[in-house]
């Protein structure tokens, strides 16, 4: 497959936003990746996006940088972002790197994600009240 | 261009350019994929990835590209993966700032180099004001 035209998918489960990153992202992509994400956001008012990078080999310092930016945006459209199933070699490693990547949340799979999910909108609605 | 002094007879393992982004990306795999030949486990194999991927980034954004060298060889009785990151770009003024957590000049986050060094056993950088960086970095399998 050409690298060049690869293009990742968004999928709209319920009030959900999954996104399965499957290939290893160059900088265009990922910017891209991003506002794609956001626009769909606005687009279908989803409550949450679960971003899976049980694939990805490597989060380099772009990467880390492009997801813990997209959380807070969607955090300012009223919008959870959860990381789902980062490889431990990945987490041990971005350690290392020294980044930390604020107001990112991750949860080990694709169901202890969207649990994080619902939790967090069952809350919200109650402090609602 | 800058040059370490051997302290080592390598093999040369490939030469290659980063001048595109897609560059960041081929290059980096293809030293994945050096480093699991020999024998390096995954976290190991995940450090050397994205240790290069830091350097190869700087390269293309700093120096507008630059050459990547990858060789193997015993250093201190050690089986090496060696990378060697040369640029033409405009240098860094100031070498010790720019090791240092959370330095940046552009939009990055500073964690590149402090955290690239981290990552690897050997962690060398030479630079001069308008000739260009050259990073080597070692991985001991
Ligand atoms: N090859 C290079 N040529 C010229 N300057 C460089 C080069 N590599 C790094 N620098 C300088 O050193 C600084 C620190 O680099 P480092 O990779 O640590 O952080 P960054 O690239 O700014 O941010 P990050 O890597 O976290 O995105 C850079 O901001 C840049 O000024
Ligand atoms: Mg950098």
């Amino acid at each position: 497959m050409n690298l060049h035209e690869k293009k990742i998918p968004i999928i709209k489960i319920h009030d959900y936003l999954i996104v399965p990153i499957q290939v290893d992202m160059h900088d265009k992509l990922a910017i891209q990746l991003q506002s794609q994400i956001l626009e769909e956001i606005a687009k279908t008012r989803a409550k949450g996006v679960l971003i899976d990078i049980s694939v990805l080999e490597m989060v380099d310092s772009f990467i880390g940088r492009m997801l813990s930016g997209m959380a807070s945006m969607a955090a300012i459209m009223d919008t959870s972002v959860v990381i789902v199933g980062m490889q431990p070699a990945v987490a041990i490693t971005l350690v290392e790197l020294g980044l930390e990547m604020p107001g990112v949340d991750t949860a080990l799979n694709m169901e202890k994600g969207m649990e994080m999910l619902e939790r967090r909108l069952k809350s919200r609605k109650t402090d609602s009240f | 261009m800058l040059e370490f002094p051997y302290n080592t007879d390598c093999d040369l393992l490939g030469k290659f350019k980063i001048d595109t982004e897609y560059d960041i990306v081929t290059v980096r795999q293809v030293i994945r994929q050096y480093a699991k030949d020999m024998g390096m486990g995954i976290v190991d194999q995940t450090r050397i990835t994205t240790a290069v991927s830091e350097l190869f980034r700087n390269m293309y954004n700093y120096a507008g590209g630059g050459e990547v060298l990858i060789e193997r060889g015993e250093v201190e009785s050690h089986n090496a993966l060696i990378v060697t990151c040369m640029d033409q770009g405009p240098g860094i003024e100031n070498l010790e700032l720019a090791m240092s957590d959370g330095f940046t000049s552009g939009q990055g986050m500073g964690y590149g180099l402090p955290g690239t060094k981290r990552l690897v056993d050997r962690f060398e950088i030479q630079s001069v004001l308008n000739e260009g960086t050259t990073v080597r970095i070692m991985k001991w399998k």
